[in-house]
């Protein structure tokens, strides 16, 4: 399971916890989300804008 | 790699510094910091009129908020003119930290229910003209506008405490989903056709407002039910986030009409109107023309510091938790007010939001003020194309301007 960094505000998606709040549930992969996801924090940034984090 | 930060607090100010590997040694002075505390006086407005009101027993001087707003803050604006304080982007990390500044936005949370209950009670006990009652729904609905700008900074934040005090505060104006369609919505169609809450060139601001507010709700609603949806709940549950606010407005604007009778009604209605025009207000200006133009493969180009008019003035931006300094917001959406900065070469307005308001209430005039500027822009440098036009009058436009031609900057 992967991480996924907003570039602009540093929001991290992590595919282990999901996001409760958003309704994605613990292991949905980054690559499930919506296409037309945008970062849940600031929403300036796309889905493809999200840099994988090195562990 | 940064090596040392230190921070020293004085009495007026405190000095943010550190040691950049690249930079060297940055040092930065925050000379607005006591000046944020304004925040805290600033329910003193709406109910001055009031205490003249029993000084000088006479209804005319429950005008003199409004005056304040339309007439004093404008020339302040001229008089004081533009805010030099700019800390440097190295700062930024340990601006944020300082949780003297947030603290200030919490506290103004509470104060946005005490005014419109105060203004309620003397319009609901006191024996008034019609003329009166509309002067202080609209002075009401004015403060409760900045209850949504403070939304507007809590809602844009990470703790969830400070999102839960922006669904609390955005129930005094009863506009319980711009947190959502704002952050969600707005931010990600800024400056596009596409977006109810960014005006056109040639749209007037009466225009405008039919299609932003409800635009704004639908748009809210929207967002939230597609939320609710993944997380397999229906709209109308309690966990819908826009119903909790507006729940906290029933039980508020129940409980006035309730305590103070049915002069309530027209009293809140005209306050909850002025209140989200306020915001329309805002919206009206920020974007006012602005494009976004397409990539290849069908996106918007990210927002730039370009899509967003701004206003440096010291006096306003102190009123309104920097607001003005709007570009840098639209960059960074959740950087915290007190670190928002300016930039050279970015749409500028000649004045603050409050004198730009009045302008825009005027439509000729603001179209005078506001359409030569917009393609004076250098990304636009008289290219309509790059211009967010109304489509109704798109054949006016470019027969005043001229298609693809470099307009006539007079």
């Amino acid at each position: 399971m992967g991480k996924y960094r907003c570039p602009g505000c540093e929001y991290t998606y992590d595919e282990a916890l999901g996001d409760d709040h958003e309704g994605y549930p613990p292991g949905t992969t980054f690559e499930s989300l919506p296409e037309d996801f945008t970062c849940p924090d600031c929403a300036v940034r796309y889905k493809e804008d999200f840099e994988p984090l090195e562990d | 790699m940064l090596t040392t930060y230190t921070n020293e607090v004085t009495v007026m100010s405190t000095t943010y510094a550190l040691q950049d590997s690249e930079r060297g040694y940055i040092e930065y002075t925050d000379k607005k910091r006591h000046l944020w505390m304004s925040s805290l006086a600033l329910p003193l407005f709406p109910v001055l009129g009031i205490a003249l009101y029993f000084a000088f027993d006479s209804q005319w001087m429950l005008v003199i908020p409004l005056l304040f707003n339309y007439l004093v803050i404008p020339f302040l604006d001229y008089a004081l003119g533009a805010d030099e304080n700019n800390p440097p982007e190295e700062i930024v990390p340990q601006l944020e930290q300082d949780t003297y500044y947030r603290v200030l936005t919490w506290l103004t949370v509470p104060m946005h229910f005490i005014v419109l209950i105060a203004i309620a009670w003397f319009v609901g006990t006191q024996d008034l003209t019609l003329w009166s009652v509309i002067v202080l729904a609209l002075t009401a609905g004015s403060y409760s506008g900045l209850g949504i700008n403070t939304a507007h900074e809590l809602g844009h934040k990470k703790p969830e405490l400070e999102r839960f005090l922006a669904k609390i505060v955005l129930a005094v104006p009863a506009y319980g989903h711009f947190c959502i369609e704002h952050n969600r919505g707005h931010h990600r169609d800024v400056a596009t056709p596409e977006d109810p809450a960014s005006s056109r060139m040639g749209e007037s601001i009466y225009k405008f407002v039919l299609r932003e507010i409800p635009g704004a709700a639908r748009r809210g609603w929207e967002v939230e039910k597609e939320r609710l949806a993944r997380l397999g709940k229906s709209e109308w549950s309690v966990h819908n986030d826009i119903l909790q606010s507006y729940a906290i407005s029933a039980v508020l604007q129940g409980g006035l009409i309730i305590a103070f009778g049915w002069i309530m009604i027209p009293f809140l209605a005209i306050h909850n109107f002025f209140a989200w025009f306020q915001l329309t207000s805002a919206n009206y200006i920020e974007h006012y023309g602005l494009l976004r133009q397409k990539e290849a493969n069908g996106r918007y180009e990210r927002c730039q510091p370009h899509h967003s008019w701004n206003a440096n003035y010291i006096f306003s931006n102190i009123l309104l938790f920097h607001l003005e300094r709007h570009s840098d917001h639209h960059a960074n959406p959740t950087r915290r007010y007190q670190s928002l900065r300016n930039f050279d070469d970015i749409p500028q307005l000649p004045n603050g939001y409050y004198g730009m308001y009045i302008l825009a209430y005027i439509p000729w005039l603001w179209y005078r003020v506001m359409d030569k500027r917009v393609l004076a822009l250098p990304h636009i440098n008289g290219d309509l194309s790059k211009v967010n036009v109304d489509p109704d009058k798109r054949d006016e436009i470019f027969a005043r301007f001229g298609e693809g031609k470099q307009a006539a900057l007079v």
